[in-house]
């Protein structure tokens, strides 16, 4: 059990000396601290698969250090790192039995005996492995499996952190919900730091106190999913985040007002003047814009179609060239054409080349 | 629903009927034909039943002697061979290079033993190890060893079982190779995190993941090593003595030799029925091996 610090981390495949804007993962500093549930969350190729195995050790680092508990662990093999990981496919020893998958990293590090039987059936129980510890492991089904690997992952208490690598991808979906509360409650349980990488919102934002997204090899931000969610500090966060994502409309903005389309829409906060030549847009979710009757003080817009996602509907519509989405109120029957716009502008958020400024309240 | 009857058909099977008739089921009809009678030349034959499968199973007579001898020596060499070339292939395959441009070099190398003719593999051997003109031979006796495969029995084992090794060691390197590459970098990786030493690596993944191919290498050489001729013919030519006369040169020698044609020919229907039970064995071993299917059950 270890707090984990990257300090300027940052990895190329094609050397140390690739071009800065072609690296896998961009220099990052930050601390993980110890017991968390951290949830790495970005698309496909941002890098968080980078990241984990170079925390790891899979993977050595072409810049910068990884300090375990203030020491650099960064030169250590994995043996040597004391982590235990989970990968996206389970892994599993073919003649050995359950129970010795489980038993296979405590056996390695020469554990007595009496310790491995006892936190292998400590661990079977968390998992509901029990019944099969004495049967061969090649004989059980794609989650079964998944479920040993998982469970070799957590069966080590001393390991400074346990990685997750999408490790949810072979699971069915019903499956899935099940085990990932399993995983919280092992984490509770086991007092872990836990790292899971995923790429699906829903699983980040369930599994993790802290969720870390991840764009193009850089963090866009780490906050709590409450965070992410009401104060995006990146517009990819804003849109990454959230079902249907933040709308992202350029604007431009003075003071306490945003003009969209020569619209005026009331700003909570002062923006003052905004440097020249930056990219200004203004993001709002779904949720903070209501749609009305067209009115003359209304921003309108033209309906597209409407989502009904059962206990909420939303609105597509266009507001000139930009797509935009917005909440329906109950009981609300919308028109066939136009309607207006209504902004909650507590939750109207600026930004300059895609990051967030911070006005002045 | 009716279905269509069109007696045409069979002329469409005819010529790979006529095909096999000639090739594979005349010539084996022939030779039962010949394993039931004794022939004193000048096409004469005298039927003589099951009288040469007697022999051949009695080691008291002179043909189920030399029968028996040459198949006791048969299969101590595919023994030999087989503990030998299967730890060493997957020594060799374990320590090929995985990426860049060493592996197309190990694999050019490790495949020239295989395509060099049988018989002259055995020349090159034969030359090799004579003690007056041959590198091995004449290095060896310089260094004080005493070494003639003509006249010495043992040398002249160690000759044709270091000659099979050379040449067949790379199959069963090459077999493992495939097998090796085709496990996922993840094994690697969580052997890594769990801690595992090499041996374990080897113990828990590389072995039972090479399974397969390496059934598939022990039959390929073992009905080959069984059926081996040429090589230890040329080398040894079966000697000295009878020491390196295996079944397949006993055969030859029998039937092209002496010209005893029915004793040769209820030697080679026995030497080709071991051969299918041994092949039938190995396919029943290796299907059921194959045969794992994840059971349903309620383990998540």
């Amino acid at each position: 059990m270890a707090r984990i610090d990257l300090v300027d981390l940052a990895h190329s495949y094609g050397g140390n000396d690739a071009p800065a804007e072609s690296f896998a993962l961009k220099p990052v500093t930050m601390t993980w601290r110890q017991g968390g549930a951290y949830a790495l969350l970005g698309p496909s190729g941002c890098g968080k698969t980078t990241l984990l195995n170079l925390i790891s050790g899979i993977v050595t680092p072409s810049r910068g250090k990884i300090l375990f508990d203030g020491a650099d662990i960064t030169p250590l093999s994995t043996r040597e790192r004391n982590i235990a990981q989970v990968f996206q496919f389970p892994v599993i020893y073919d003649t050995m039995t359950v129970g010795e998958n489980l038993a296979f990293p405590l056996k390695n590090r020469g554990v007595p005996k009496a310790r491995i039987d006892a936190r292998v059936r400590e661990i079977a129980n968390l998992l509901d492995l029990t019944p099969w510890l004495g049967r061969k492991a090649t004989r059980l089904t794609a989650d079964a499996k998944q479920k040993i690997s998982l469970g070799r992952g957590l069966v080590r208490s001393d390991v400074a952190a346990v990685l997750f690598d999408e490790p949810l991808t072979v699971i069915d979906p019903e499956l899935k919900w099940q085990l990932r509360s399993k995983l919280k409650a092992l984490h509770r349980e086991l007092d872990l730091t836990m790292i899971y990488v995923t790429h699906d919102q829903t699983e980040a934002l369930t599994f993790a106190d802290t969720v870390v997204v991840m764009h193009d090899g850089r963090v866009v931000q780490s906050g709590t999913p409450a965070e992410l969610f009401d104060k995006p500090e990146h517009t990819f966060v804003g849109y990454f985040i959230g079902s249907p994502g933040m709308n992202i409309v350029p604007a431009r903005v003075s003071g306490h007002e945003a003009r969209i389309d020569g619209h005026v829409i009331g700003l909570h906060r002062n923006y003052g003047v905004l440097p020249d030549g930056a990219n200004i847009e203004i993001g709002v979710r779904p949720e903070f814009v209501n749609v009305a009757a067209p009115a003359s003080g209304l921003l309108s817009a033209t309906i597209e179609r409407i989502d009904d996602l059962g206990r909420v509907r939303f609105a597509r519509v266009r507001i000139g060239e930009a797509k935009f989405a917005a909440r329906v109120p109950p009981g609300f029957s919308v028109p066939d054409n136009d309607v207006g716009l209504v902004f909650d502008p507590a939750h109207v958020h600026v930004y300059a080349d895609s990051r967030l400024v911070e006005g002045v309240a | 629903m009716d279905k269509t009857i069109n007696q045409k058909a069979w002329f469409l099977v005819l010529p790979v009927f006529l095909v096999v008739a000639f090739s594979a089921i005349l010539p084996l009809m022939t030779v039962v034909n010949y394993s039931m009678q004794d022939t004193f030349g000048n096409n004469q034959f005298f039927w003589n039943g099951v009288g040469w499968f007697k022999e051949l199973l009695d080691p008291s007579t002179d043909l189920g002697g030399r029968f028996l001898a040459s198949l006791g020596r048969n299969l101590l060499f595919s023994a030999i061979i087989l503990a030998i070339e299967v730890p060493l292939g997957i020594v060799v395959a374990l320590s090929m290079p995985r990426q860049g441009w060493t592996v197309a070099a190990c694999l050019v190398i490790l495949a020239l033993p295989l395509l060099i003719p049988w018989n002259v593999v055995g020349t090159i051997w034969q030359i090799f190890g004579r003690p007056d003109i041959g590198l091995l031979g004449y290095t060896l006796n310089s260094l004080g060893i005493d070494y003639n495969y003509v006249s010495n029995e043992f040398d002249a084992w160690a000759t044709v079982i270091v000659m099979d090794v050379w040449h067949w060691t790379s199959l069963v390197a090459l077999l493992c190779y495939a097998g090796l590459k085709s496990i996922p970098d993840a094994y690697y990786q969580a052997a890594q995190i769990d801690g595992a030493s090499r041996w374990a690596v080897f113990k828990a993944i590389q072995l039972p993941k090479m399974n397969r191919v390496l059934l598939i290498a022990v039959l390929l050489r073992f009905m080959d090593s069984f059926m081996i001729y040429t090589e230890p013919f040329v080398v040894t030519g079966g000697g000295p003595g009878n020491s390196t006369t295996f079944v397949s040169i006993e055969l030859v020698k029998i039937a092209l030799g002496q010209f005893d044609l029915g004793k040769a020919a209820a030697l080679s229907l026995v030497y080709n029925l071991i051969i299918l039970i041994v092949c039938w064995i190995f396919y029943t071993v290796m299907t059921n091996a194959g045969a794992e299917r994840p059971e349903k059950q309620g383990a998540a």
